[in-house]
């Protein structure tokens, strides 16, 4: 083993954007014949690493070496003509055309006068389909398959090149268990050819199944690289939090108020059911589990964008339906969206505008939109939250992150909410400004709002909450106060291996 | 110079382009014929376009809403026949009131489609400008519409009279650009417009109710063509059935040339104003020139996408666009 | 069953559906409105309608594939009557006064030419610009418009060429002149999208533009060809209507793009492009100039078949859109 060669070797990699240090000096080497984990938390670095060396992103510094010789990624299909193969989490498919064409896109087998050929096609992605033992055949449209297999058609493409190194982001989150083995097969068979494969997932179980050796990010710094065989969970958790962090739970108690929401038995389809919990005045509620896992379903329901199909929504002890965002508001509902340039943000508006957008019909002077009460506001909310802009006539679009979170916070901490649902309050957002969303979530509770925060970032939750939902598969496991909550018994419940123990 | 960089003239060509090339316009025809700035010519240049203007008043709106209006030139049409239609048989006290209802019927039932249904926008205006073109034949069974009485109607006023010393069209050209100049920049509706065009997901996540807002904009689409209509009606006295057709597209040319996007969510009803001007000034000045009437449609071409294409250019940093 | 076969065989098979729902319905209103005592389905009632479905069908074809590549070329009225005008003055120019009845395929290929040069300018423009095609091809309508009147100001061009005129209005195999075009156009185009690299490259670019760019297919080209193909299918639509006519008003082939987008929406092309049968739009064409000629047998006007159509082509639009809501998963946006 130690005169092998790594197929893939990063040093040093450096990478900054304005404001945050995405990679800081990660080195990592992947092996011929290898399955390597990488893990992190959301917003460790892995997604810029990837984008690194898929030359979507330059390093500034460090360098990409490939079997010993140092090479520059200009984009995708370079590094695919390189051998490095990319599995990604979004699905990109034509879903109007067939596996085969999906498999071959834009390398389709040339007959003379520009024809396809089609035998050609079809015996080569039957070929790689067998490999797959899927049950669809070349012909198949994209978009008749389920999305398993067009996850399958996704990793199918990864085979048509000899790749040296596979790396795939989250090749799980929406496969069966049976469609889990299959993949986990191919995975093996990849191996058994040497190839290098890196292998990103939140999910120990399967790191644990399936890899030899884990990395760990934190921070954008690389934290070292494990036998897998010579750590467990616990180990590798520890290396992902770190005890630099700060996992301080929140302690500053105060009197809580009445309950000013209480859900019963809500279920969504499939998305999530039998939901149930309170919350109080005064108090922060972190709903915390696994993307999917159905937290921000909930949300969407309580802000009417989706219909209940069972259980019921109490406000301040009465019942109410909630069918569109403008009732919730109505209601004293508010919620800062998970993605905040494509829901929470119009970004082609200035600053003031946007922070007053939902109360525009009751700012008026007349039949006028009073200029001087939503400057107040602007102004108001801009001390207090501490929002850095040059002027309210400033376009969102032009701030950073943590500026145009403070600004969608802003929107609707100006009306006085009930319930104020936050879902991801910091993702993107530079560790500084990160601080100031949580000190400032707690301001708000200790103002005697209720808030809902939903994250998938430990510390997070930890930090802000007074108690903890676990949420996995569209089920609440376990509420934690915040005496009682461990980061192990935290993530024992949200990836669903309390159940296991149960069953 | 240090101050000013390339990039500070190409953003505020970029910002105001339209009106530099409007001023540029302007002063190259006065050069070419002295006539053009005459008081009398100008007047006339608003005067002839004040239907048009009227009409993209209101697709502004649509526009910046993030939807298209492709049936207002056969709205118009029918606004016109209805009108001149109604002046015989109710006389124009009724027949005014009648003619908008029936309009804003028509637009009510296109922001029905388009706000509450959530269908696409340039088919189902596509869909309607034939099915109001067809509406409108029916109604008159195919044959050119004339008021009797030409001479002893107070109707022609709104097309023939003046007012202020200003000719009535005019006045009512700007009156409603006034109103709803208002409406888009200083009203709460206009804002939500704005919201629901630059980014809808986020306006509906805002609590504004995108569907109603759209449906508002197709009401006022159809009103403006309304006003339109009876203009046209008015300095007639009599028309085709076809009268509006192809206005659609002209109307939208205007709107563009303002620099209102097609995406949804930029333009204003000042902008506009200079779209429908510098579309009236070209079609002017280059008949002065003594060219005729279609040579406008090769300038109105070249000035379209000129003005498009440098709008997203430096909205992209770089002029040419980075489609493989 | 796979979840999405019913809608989609629904969607699929929709336009042949309709137009035999069409031909029942005016064979037997036929029987009781009619105006004429011919019964509808007869057999050249049924070969005129193909040979006048045939200049928007061939432009329809043409459209067809612009859409699925993920654009809309709204100047081929305006590009069918500068090529009508090409190919009828042509034949006068005293250059070509020596060759005799050979003028005919030169003054064709003039006529397409010019279609391919129109074309490849909007296409070009779409390219090098990224302007949005629909403004991009609004501008030229009006442009090109223009230029069809600066050709010959507000005069008809005309010219009669007696030769071509008994070739168009020639019948082989029962089938017109025109019919044949229609049909060649049909088969060639489906082959094209079917079978070759191109046609497959710009399904993939319409249906998901950032794989296809991401897997390295050149969007440019693929974009700027079939503007070509549109723009020399508009003037092939010019070619074969005006041998037979052999007068151009210069408002000719005004609100084609209209009709064109009509019959090709209601062939289930999707506009947001990637999706889209060339022999549906057949459908499409077919089923449009049965409803203008069924409506006119059952003794309704002209002003009728604009209303049905329009009303046709939202109701299609509000059944696909029915089809493909996908319930409780969506969110309320």
């Amino acid at each position: 083993m130690t005169e092998q060669i790594p197929v893939l070797r990063l040093e040093g990699i450096v990478k900054t954007f304005p404001g945050v240090r995405a990679l800081d000096g990660v080195s990592l080497s992947i092996m011929p014949g290898e399955v390597h984990a990488l893990m992190g938390e959301n917003g460790a670095g892995k997604s810029t690493l990837m984008k690194v060396l898929g030359g979507i992103h330059q390093p500034d510094e460090g360098r990409i070496i490939i079997e010993e010789q140092p090479v520059v990624m200009a984009g995708p299909l370079d590094a695919k003509a390189k051998g490095i193969v990319f599995i990604h989490q979004e699905l990109s498919l034509a879903d109007e055309l067939s596996v085969a064409e999906n498999i071959y896109l834009g390398e389709l087998p040339r007959k003379r006068f520009g024809l396809v050929d089609w035998a050609e096609l079809e015996a080569k992605t039957n070929g790689i389909l067998e490999k797959l033992k899927v049950g669809f055949d070349a012909k198949t449209r994209v978009g008749d398959l389920s999305i398993a297999n067009q996850q399958m058609v996704e990793i199918a493409r990864a085979l048509t090149v000899d790749a040296k190194a596979v790396i795939f982001d989250e090749p799980t989150a929406s496969l069966t268990d049976a469609e889990k083995t299959v993949l986990f097969e191919v995975i093996a068979d990849l191996k058994a050819q040497g190839v290098g494969i890196a292998y990103i997932s939140h999910r120990m179980e399967e790191i644990f199944r399936i890899t030899d050796r884990i990395s760990v990010l934190r921070d954008g710094q690389y934290q070292g690289t494990v036998n897998t065989g010579d750590t467990d969970e616990e180990g590798v958790t520890h290396m992902m939090i770190g005890r630099k962090l700060d996992l301080s739970r929140n302690e500053s108690h105060h009197e809580l108020g009445n309950v000013a929401l209480e859900v019963r038995g809500l279920s969504c389809g499939d998305l999530y059911r039998d939901v149930s919990f309170e919350l109080r005045r005064g108090e922060v509620v972190g709903f915390y589990g696994l993307v999917g896992a159905g937290r921000t379903e909930i949300a969407e329901t309580l802000f009417g964008l989706r219909d209940p199909s069972a259980g019921t929504i109490l406000l301040d002890g009465e019942e109410v339906r909630i069918h569109s965002p403008h009732d919730a508001i109505e209601r004293g509902i508010s919620l800062v969206p998970e993605d905040r340039k494509a829901q929470g943000l119009v970004l082609g508006m200035n600053c003031r505008d946007n922070m007053t957008l939902p109360q525009v019909d009751d700012l008026k002077a007349g039949p006028f939109v009073a200029d001087g009460a939503e400057i107040a506001i602007f102004d108001q909310y801009r001390d207090k939250l501490d929002i850095r802009t040059p002027g309210w006539k400033q376009l969102v679009g032009n701030l950073s992150g943590g500026n145009q979170q403070k600004i969608v916070i802003g929107k609707w901490l100006s009306m006085h909410p009930n319930v104020l649902i936050v879902d991801e309050p910091t993702r993107g957002i530079d560790v500084g400004s990160k601080a100031e969303i949580h000190n400032l979530i707690r301001d708000l509770a200790a103002q005697g709002y209720a808030v809902i925060v939903i994250s998938s970032e430990m510390p997070e939750v930890l930090h802000v909450s007074d108690r903890i939902v676990a949420m996995y598969s569209g089920r609440i496991m376990r509420t934690f106060t915040s005496e009682e909550v461990t980061e192990e018994n935290l993530i024992a419940a949200i990836s669903g291996l309390e159940t296991q123990k149960v069953a | 110079m240090s101050g000013l960089t390339r990039k500070d003239i190409g953003g505020f060509l970029a910002r105001q382009g339209i009106l530099v090339a409007f001023v540029l316009f302007i002063i190259g025809f006065t050069i070419a014929n002295a006539r053009f700035l005459d008081p009398d010519n100008i007047m006339g240049v608003v005067r002839s376009s004040a239907i048009l203007g009227v009409m993209a008043l209101g697709v502004t709106f649509v526009v910046i809403s993030g939807n298209l209006d492709l049936s207002v030139g056969s709205m118009m049409s029918f606004s016109t026949i209805v009108v001149l239609d109604l002046h015989d048989k109710i006389g124009p006290a009724l027949a005014i009131p009648a003619m908008f209802a029936m309009t804003l019927c028509l637009g009510a039932f296109i922001g029905f489609l388009v706000g509450y249904l959530k269908l696409n926008s340039l088919i189902v205006t596509l869909g309607m400008l034939s099915a109001i073109h067809g509406l409108t034949l029916t109604y008159s069974g195919g044959k050119n519409m004339d008021i009797a009485d030409k001479e002893g109607t107070w109707f022609s006023v709104f097309g023939q009279g003046e007012a202020l010393g200003l000719p009535v069209p005019i006045l009512i050209f700007v009156l409603l650009a006034a109103v709803l100049g208002m409406l888009l920049s200083k009203m709460p509706f206009g804002r939500k417009v704005y919201a629901v065009g630059g980014n809808g997901t986020a306006a509906t996540f805002s609590g504004i109710r995108r569907a109603r807002v759209v449906f508002g904009c197709y009401l006022i689409s159809a009103f403006c063509v309304a006003t339109a209509g009876l203009i046209q009606a008015s300095r007639s006295l009599g028309s085709q059935n076809t009268v509006g057709q192809g206005l659609e597209l002209e109307v939208l040319a205007a709107v563009i040339l303002g620099g209102a996007s097609l995406m949804g969510g930029s333009g204003t009803i000042f902008k506009t104003v200079v779209g429908v001007l510098i579309l009236g000034f070209i079609q002017n000045g280059l008949l002065l020139m003594g060219l005729q009437f279609y040579v406008q449609y090769v300038v109105t071409w070249i000035i379209i996408i000129l003005a498009v294409w440098l709008d997203i250019a430096a909205k992209r940093g770089k002029l040419w666009s980075p489609i493989a | 069953m796979q979840p999405g076969t019913l809608s989609t065989f629904l969607k699929r098979g929709a336009i042949w559906g309709f137009i035999v729902l069409e031909l029942i319905f005016f064979t037997v209103a036929g029987e009781f409105l009619s105006v004429s005592d011919k019964a509808f389905m007869d057999v050249d009632n049924m070969l005129l309608l193909f040979k006048q479905s045939a200049p928007i069908g061939i432009i329809a074809m043409g459209m067809t594939i612009v859409m699925i590549n993920g654009n809309i070329d709204l100047s081929v009225g305006a590009t069918y009557a500068l090529c009508a005008i090409v190919l009828l003055d042509s034949m006068t120019w005293p250059m070509f006064a020596g060759l005799g009845d050979w003028v005919i395929p030169v003054s064709w290929l003039l006529a397409l030419a010019t279609g391919v040069a129109l074309g490849a300018l909007n296409g070009l423009i779409v390219w090098k610009t990224g302007v949005d095609a629909f403004i991009v091809t609004l501008g030229s309508m009006l442009g090109y418009r223009g230029l069809v009147f600066m050709y010959n100001g507000e005069q008809p061009t005309s010219h009669l060429n007696w030769t071509l005129v008994d070739f168009a209005e020639a019948q082989f195999l029962g089938l017109h002149t025109p019919t044949w075009f229609l049909l060649g156009v049909t088969v060639a185009i489906w082959f094209l999208m079917n079978r070759t690299v191109h046609g497959r490259n710009a399904y993939a670019i319409g249906n998901n533009r950032e794989a296809a760019v991401n897997a390295g297919i050149r969007v440019g080209p693929h974009m700027m060809i079939n503007f070509m193909i549109i723009g020399c299918l508009a003037a092939l639509s010019a070619v074969v209507f005006y041998s037979e006519s052999g007068s151009v008003n210069p408002n000719d082939g005004e609100l084609y793009e209209l009709w064109v987008i009509t019959a090709v929406v209601l062939g289930g092309t999707k506009l947001t492009g990637g999706a889209g049968s060339i022999i549906s739009t057949f459908g499409g064409v077919v089923a449009i100039q049965l409803l203008r000629k069924g409506l006119a047998h059952i003794g309704a006007d002209t002003s009728t078949v604009n209303l049905v159509i329009g009303l046709i082509l939202i109701a299609v639009l509000f059944l696909d859109r029915q089809l493909n809501v996908k319930g409780k998963e969506e969110l309320k946006v």
